[in-house]
């Protein structure tokens, strides 16, 4: 066979494996109670199609064809299985019975599959790689590109998040009623992590990965249809879709980030920023009230309406930071509400704030509360103070980005130009 | 990347679809929609309605200033009548979910990738353009 046929068949089961991926991977979970195996199982069948589809050409239902062969991979598994556990003959022998039925995944084996993917016996890391690999359908390789790291990083992630959720007998179901919102909080957590990583990058010299946050939004969306009726996946998929509606005007052509006062906000998505009013309101047609992700989104419409800074509705940002404040403690939405409350009242009141959370030793040894109080010590006319602060929020920026701005803005402060940071 | 797919269909088409109960067609359709909803990639999605009921028009551009007539199409023998945009990771992708359309002969899906900023690099004479060159000098002399 060709390479090039080969290449074509690849690119076509990547594509394929996006759109059925974890349905296919929920049905084989279904049967095998085990999503480790019944990933495993999907990779022996993906490489099987690999070989096949060059010369035999595509099925014609090749979900299907996927499927059946990973369901014959599991008999002879079992067959094979030295221990011969009369709990897998039986599995084997129920598999055959049931031979010629397709394996149709229900609706709740993916919301099964979600869950376990982001169960709390796995690291971060491991929660976003499995939930890549199993909802979103990626590669290794291509979650390895998204977030910057070896494939032999993410493989090993993978393999060690199956063998956590085996060794913690992990059950392929959805929580029960007592823990659910627990349980759901982490997912939407696991979702939002992930888009964080790619909207404002944590380490690396890149801004933005818009990749990495296009597949985060996906699979939010993927959820807030398997769970309509939770008020917060729609507010996390409204709060991602505000935040990426920016994205064409959060970089310059050389990669550097613009604050979100000096964006051009022509340059804002706006049908973008309609699906994101949609889906807020998709959170607030259920009646609920507004959870932590729906007041985020809240904030971000704030601006995503507003026709400049100034045109801001600021007031009613402090509001909802106060209210977020309340149900979702944390010292960076305090450090928020400062800002906000600057814009709203004036920079002395906002200093208080910024103060006390500086008192309370809050935010020590991230650049974030330097780079806002330097930034309110310009509005107070206290120029050397705030060089000062702005220097000491570069040293401690961890992205090479966010170091370069804040340099910038020590140096334009002063007259004369400010020593340069180690 | 997004692409939208651009429905077209010919009156043979649109005739063979009067054989079949409307009904039937909005829950293909339907169906079809909520696969692309549920799968997290439709961004947007539009029918467009029937010539017969007088709202469409075309605009001319063959004269200045440009003549605007209730029709004929011309020799449009395809009619444009609904579009989907869609968000993936690729070409195979785009062609996975548009071979999904609940559409019968006569009618196609002409599929077409949205241009995005990275595709204006080489307009750097732009005004719009230049004017990111503006403000970033702002931005550099605060």
């Amino acid at each position: 066979m060709s390479e090039e046929a080969a290449a074509a068949v690849r690119r076509r089961i990547d594509a394929l494996w996006r759109i059925e991926g974890a349905r296919i991977i929920a049905a084989l979970a279904r049967a095998t109670r085990d999503v480790g195996f019944a990933e495993d199982l999907a990779q022996e069948a993906l490489a099987e199609a690999l070989a096949q589809w060059p010369e035999s050409g595509t099925p014609g239902n090749p979900a299907a064809w996927l499927t059946a062969v990973a369901k014959r991979k599991a008999i002879d598994a079992w067959r094979r299985s030295e221990r011969l556990e009369e709990r897998y003959r039986a599995m084997a022998r129920d598999l055959e019975d049931d031979d010629g039925v397709p394996w149709v995944p229900l609706e709740d084996d993916v919301l099964r599959l979600v869950f376990t993917a982001c169960h709390p016996v796995l690291s971060r890391e491991a929660q976003m790689a499995l939930t890549l690999r199993v909802v979103g359908g990626l590669t290794t390789e291509e979650i390895a590109r998204l977030f910057l790291v070896p494939v032999a990083t993410v493989q090993q992630r993978i393999v060690r998040a199956k063998k956590t959720l085996a060794a913690a007998r992990v059950p392929f179901e959805v929580p029960e009623p007592n823990e659910w919102g627990a349980r759901l909080g982490a997912v939407l957590g696991v979702v939002y992590l992930m888009f964080t990583e790619g909207y404002a990058a944590t380490s690396g010299d890149a801004w933005i990965r818009p990749d990495l946050a296009n597949e985060a939004l996906r699979i939010g969306r993927i959820l807030a249809g398997l769970v309509p009726r939770e008020p917060e996946a729609h507010g996390l998929v409204a709060l991602m879709e505000f935040q990426a509606s920016r994205f064409p005007a959060r970089t310059r052509p050389d990669g550097s980030p613009v604050l979100l006062a000096d964006q051009d906000r022509t340059r804002w998505d706006r049908a973008q920023i309609g699906r994101g009013r949609a889906a807020l309101r998709r959170c607030d047609a259920l009646g609920r009230g507004r959870g932590n992700y729906a007041l985020q989104a809240a904030i971000a419409e704030c601006h995503s309406i507003a026709p400049s800074v100034d045109g801001t509705d600021w007031q009613r940002i402090v509001l909802l930071y106060e209210a977020l404040g309340r149900i979702a403690p944390s010292p960076v939405v305090e450090l928020n509400r400062a800002v906000a409350v600057s814009m709203a009242t004036g920079p002395a009141a906002a200093l208080a704030i910024v103060d006390s959370l500086a008192t309370g030793g809050a935010l020590g040894g991230t650049h974030l509360l330097p780079s806002v109080r330097g930034e309110l010590l310009v509005r107070l006319g206290r120029a050397g103070e705030a060089r000062s602060e702005f220097i000491t929020a570069a040293g401690l920026a961890s992205n090479q980005r966010t170091r370069e701005l804040l340099e910038e803005r020590a140096a334009g402060i002063s007259p004369a130009p400010g020593p340069s940071p180690g | 990347m997004k692409y939208m797919f651009i429905m077209r269909a010919t009156d043979e088409a649109i005739e063979a679809s009067k054989q079949v109960p409307f009904e039937e067609i909005l829950n293909q359709m339907g169906a079809y929609n909520e696969q692309l909803i549920k799968a997290g990639v439709m961004l947007a999605g539009e029918g467009l309605t029937d010539l017969s009921e007088g709202s469409a028009f075309v605009v001319d551009f063959a004269e200045e200033p440009p003549v605007v007539t209730d029709g004929p199409y011309g020799e449009t023998h395809e009619l444009f009548n609904g579009f989907w945009i869609v968000q993936v990771a690729s070409k195979e992708e785009a062609k996975e979910w548009a071979s999904r359309c609940p559409l019968g002969p006569g009618s196609k899906l002409e599929v077409r990738r949205i241009a995005e900023a990275d595709d204006f690099a080489d307009f750097a004479d732009n005004e719009y353009i230049k004017k990111e060159a503006v403000w970033r000098q702002e931005l550099n002399q605060p």
